[in-house]
């Protein structure tokens, strides 16, 4: 036999779904099917109020539960979510960030209650609070306190759960906002190596290389997908570099880089969207190709992703994607084909060269929790660019800026419209059953638990990890864990990075539309102002970040608070501010609860705006929308934000000229 | 057209009902105010006339707070522990915050009201962003006329700028005291104090206390500059905004004593003085400053009219006398 081939095919990777919605009995409903149908990790998907510490019944979680992924309050629905799927064999990745360390205590109770003793835990808890900051949005606690939480779980995990990831460091969301493949690098590694100097401070000298190699990466494989493996390349170099220079790790196995993968989003079209599933399997190519670097776990976006949310037969073409790749093809049964190609070295050098180079920035702004500013600048910039390179064609997208003739796509043709949409008596449901659970516990002991939790959050040289599980024990709810830390921590707003954008290059479409801005602020007496606004608990903030800075760049004055917005604050701004337009962007599907309550307060505060709305938005509930009062939708489907803007200012001149003769 | 529509139309009841202070009647208000049309001039001219130390009675009784200093001093995060507090202390707050605008464009980001924390539905606050126009760390006319406006409705009214060495000179102009905001291991300040490029302001404040060693070595240096200028009573104010924040009730108290300590009359007399200069400056320019002999004998001129005049006589007066200089 030839070195070509390997002596035996190689294992598979994990395949997971991320996976979840509306309550734990049916995402455990869900779970079990997957399962069934081949998947052989767990991925759980948690709604926006469990991802940053609300329970189903605050404010802040109206019109959020259950919507973007399963529901989990307190010990009791984790049961439920796990009943039947066994623990000690399961490998369960979730997508847990502020609360990962409450998460991670319920999942541990689930297994105690169960008989299993914890040691045997298998999993991954994202816990990358820096791209949060950067990208997702769903932090809850100020950069310090939250790097702490993170230390201290990693310090508590690599003795007691030692085959668990306590951290995920994720260069995913880096490039869903944008970023290049030198600043997806860049980042991760200097998240990595900010969590890595934390804790070092907080274990023994001979737990730190064992710490190192629990470090786990979730990276994201875009459509230019050589490129893209030799990013996996770099990645994994830089990594054992960053190891064995800085830390003085030589044990080869913890110089492994290991990472899991999601591909990407962002490059998924609402027009033509069966277009998607070629371009998903071409990423999925991209983490699997080279051995070398082949992804230890994979998961899969849906076709539908850029319509709404996925429906359990989206998720499984994504799986039998994974499974066709594992088990029908060859893929599995070679060494590492790139190896000694000088393309692959060449492309690999040329990005370590770069990320070197931007990871010394970072560092001169003092490392990657200080330089969260810059670095969020940086993204938006580049997100900036990458918009309008699309807008003027320079990057072709099949069937949004170049072949946009097509038939109507057969798969949108169904009753639903080729998604699923979560009931909304969801919401109403676990308001009931939290309200429940609070009454039927133990009182005195969640009380107790709270207190010692705040006792170990005041006090630094303690983990908070052993108050946590006792608080998960006692029965406290998600919300009054957060709360109890957002008490000793303070609350925090991360930075917008819009300020400082770069203006757009001019061309005669911004040109014109300046000019307009311009005759309408004179017609108005002063410039025209718009408000651009995130309800609701969604933290994807890329949309209305650019919508932002392209208004700016169209001469408007701009009100941008960021994201978490309650309805009524959007009404109070939109009232103080004196603005001409309010513009809301959400992605979580929460539009339908969140928009008319929005509408409403605007009505009551006497402000007469026209409003409009952009996001993941299925027809169906446009239409809804504007029955409601809503001026104008936008979806991904329009990516051209100049004429946006132009659509935007006529608007604004309709009303007001409708208003000057009413 | 809606009720709301029709009343928001009427300059002189929005100018009423602030006299009144009714709160409410802020963002329409400020709405006219901020209007550079022809028309929108005269409606303001009116509504200001409702809240002139005429019609009031006397100066108006809002603390009138500037609060200025470098980007990334930590100001907003500052006026977010600030607000907290007064509204603690039962003190209603109305924030102007002016933000740089965009040369190329014309166009603003106004962000700053995301970092200032406090509860929507509490009429006892109010922020109002503002872009800057086109003078750098300057202050608009509207905002010059907003502070007036404003201060018969609010126990506090705060203009927060960007401000970097020279252009504080124009929040000084309009309010009471002027807070400067600087962060640790930053010179630029103590280089343009020693220099006498910016003035002494009447509080220092030093950010992120919670630095520790770096915050005490910035307060010690400026206070060492501050006595080697002469002003050894100018308080310099350490503050945190990081929880638990900490030297923001010393930052109260340094500015209600402060206010204490001034002479109102006097300071809201220049205020409306120079307010109007600039005013008539921003309309007629350079041409028309020279057609009233200069600015010093603007000033001069201006000193010589009654005091309880409010800006927009004062502009009157102005022009009266530039058309008469410049016909003769």
């Amino acid at each position: 036999m030839s070195d070509a081939r390997l002596p035996e095919r190689d294992r598979p990777w994990v395949m997971r779904t991320y996976a979840g919605h509306s309550t734990a009995k049916e995402s455990n409903e869900l779970y079990r099917r997957n399962i069934e149908k081949g998947q052989t990790g767990l991925s759980i998907a948690f709604d926006l109020p469990t991802q940053t510490g609300y329970d189903p019944d605050d404010e802040l979680a109206r019109g959020e539960v259950g919507k973007v992924g399963v529901s989990v309050a307190h010990k009791g629905d984790m049961h439920t979510l796990l009943d039947g799927i066994p623990l000690q064999e399961m490998n369960t990745s979730m997508t847990i960030n502020a609360t990962a360390a409450w998460l991670l205590a319920l999942y541990m109770t689930v297994g105690e209650e169960n008989g299993i003793d914890t040691s045997v835990l298998q999993g991954t808890t994202q816990n990358d609070i820096i791209k949060e900051f950067l990208s997702r949005g769903t932090y809850a606690f100020p950069p310090g306190p939250s790097m702490r939480l993170i230390a201290d779980m990693i310090a508590y995990t690599v003795d007691e759960v030692p085959k668990w990831n306590p951290i995920n460091i994720c260069s995913y969301h880096l490039q869903e906002a944008g970023a290049t493949p030198v600043q997806e690098i860049a980042y991760a590694l200097s998240t990595a190596r900010a969590v890595l100097d934390q804790v070092r401070e907080r274990v023994t000298e001979e737990t730190f290389p064992r710490v190192f190699g629990r470090i786990s990466f979730f990276v994201n494989a875009g459509i230019r997908f050589i490129e893209e493996h030799a990013k996996l390349r770099a990645m994994s170099q830089l990594w054992r570099e960053l190891g064995r220079e800085r830390y003085g790790v030589d044990d080869q196995r913890y110089l492994r880089f290991r990472y899991g993968v999601q591909v990407n989003s962002l490059g998924l079209t609402e027009q033509q969207p069966e277009n998607n599933v070629i371009r998903i399997v071409l990423e999925a190519l991209a983490v699997t190709l080279g051995r070398n670097v082949r992804a230890r776990a994979i998961q899969l976006p849906a076709w539908n992703e850029a319509l709404g949310l996925p429906r359990p037969w989206d998720q499984q073409w994504s799986l039998r994607i994974q499974q066709i790749l594992a088990l029908e093809t060859d893929l599995l049964e070679y060494p590492d084909i790139f190896e000694g190609s000088k393309v692959m070295d060449g492309l690999a050098a040329e990005l370590m060269e770069g990320a070197r180079a931007e990871m010394a920035v970072v560092e001169e702004h003092g490392g990657a929790v200080k330089a969260v500013d810059y670095m969020k600048t940086q993204l938006v910039e580049s997100h900036r660019e990458r918009v309008a390179r699309i807008e003027r064609g320079e990057q072709k997208v099949v069937g949004q800026n170049v072949y946009t003739t097509a038939e109507p796509s057969p798969l949108q043709a169904g009753e639903d419209g080729g998604i699923l949409t979560v009931d909304p008596e969801v919401e109403r449901a676990q308001v009931e059953a939290v309200e429940r659970w609070r009454a039927e516990r133990d009182e005195a002991a969640v009380r107790a638990a709270l207190a010692e939790l705040r006792a170990a959050a005041e006090n630094e040289s303690l983990n908070v990890m052993p108050a946590t599980l006792a608080a998960a024990r006692a029965g406290a709810t998600t919300g009054e864990w957060a709360g109890v830390l957002r008490e000793v921590f303070g609350e925090y707003r991360a930075p917008t990075g819009v300020e400082g954008a770069a203006a757009i290059p001019d061309d005669e479409a911004l040109h014109e539309l300046r000019e307009k801005v311009d005759r309408l602020s004179e017609a108005l007496g002063r410039r025209v102002k718009i408000l651009v606004g995130k309800p609701g608990l969604d933290g994807h903030s890329n949309g209305a970040e650019q919508i932002a800075v392209r208004a700016r760049d169209a001469g408007m004055d701009v009100v941008y608070e960021g994201i978490r917005l309650t309805p009524s604050r959007i009404a109070a701004t939109a009232v103080q501010e004196g603005v001409h337009v309010v513009g809301l962007s959400i992605l979580s599907g929460s539009h339908r609860e969140l928009i008319p309550e929005v509408l409403r307060e605007l009505r009551e505060a006497g402000a007469d705006v026209p409003v409009v709305v952009g996001g993941i938005i299925p027809p169906a509930d446009a239409e809804r929308l504007m029955q409601a009062g809503v001026a104008r939708v936008y979806t991904p489907k329009d990516f051209e934000l100049t004429r946006i803007m132009g659509d935007i200012v006529d608007l604004v001149a309709e009303h007001h000229s409708a208003a000057a003769t009413a | 057209m809606s009720a709301a529509r029709a009343a928001a139309g009427d300059p002189a009841e929005l100018g009423r009902r602030l006299r009144e202070c009714d709160r409410g009647a802020a963002p329409a208000a400020l709405n006219v105010i901020e209007d550079r049309s022809a028309r929108g001039r005269e409606r303001t001219r009116k509504l200001l006339a409702e809240v002139s130390p005429a019609a009031l009675g006397g100066e108006a009784g809002a603390h009138l707070v500037g609060v200025t200093g470098p980007p990334g001093a930590g100001k907003s995060s500052l006026l977010s522990a600030l607000v907290g507090r007064w509204r603690e202390l039962g003190r209603t707050v109305a924030v102007l915050a002016v933000d740089p605008t965009s040369r190329r464009s014309g166009g603003s980001l106004l962000g700053d009201r995301a970092r200032i924390e406090h509860d929507p539905r509490d009429d006892g606050v109010l922020i109002r962003s503002t872009a800057a126009g086109t003078r750098m760390g300057g202050l608009a006319p509207p905002t010059r006329e907003a502070v007036q406006a404003l201060a018969p409705a609010f126990d506090l009214v705060v203009v927060e700028t960007v401000g970097v060495g020279q252009s504080e000179t124009d929040v000084e102009e309009v309010t009471d005291t002027v807070a400067v905001v600087v962060q640790p291991a930053s010179g630029d300040t103590l280089q343009f104090l020693k220099a006498g490029i910016m003035e002494v302001p009447d509080v220092l404040v030093v950010t992120k206390a919670d630095l520790g060693e770096p915050a005490l070595r910035a307060r010690r240096d400026l206070e060492s500059a501050l006595r080697a200028l002469g002003s050894r009573d100018t308080p310099v104010v350490s503050v945190s905004s990081v929880p638990p924040p900490s030297g923001i009730d010393d930052l109260v108290e340094a500015l209600d004593a402060h206010r204490a300590a001034i002479d109102l009359p006097a300071t809201r007399l220049r205020a409306r003085r120079l307010t109007a200069l600039a005013d008539f400056l921003a309309e007629r320019g350079e041409a028309g400053l020279r057609a009233l002999g200069g600015r010093r004998e603007a000033e001069r001129f201006l000193d010589s009219l009654h005091p309880a005049l409010d800006a927009a006589a004062l502009v009157g007066a102005l022009e009266e006398r530039a058309s008469e200089e410049g016909g003769g």
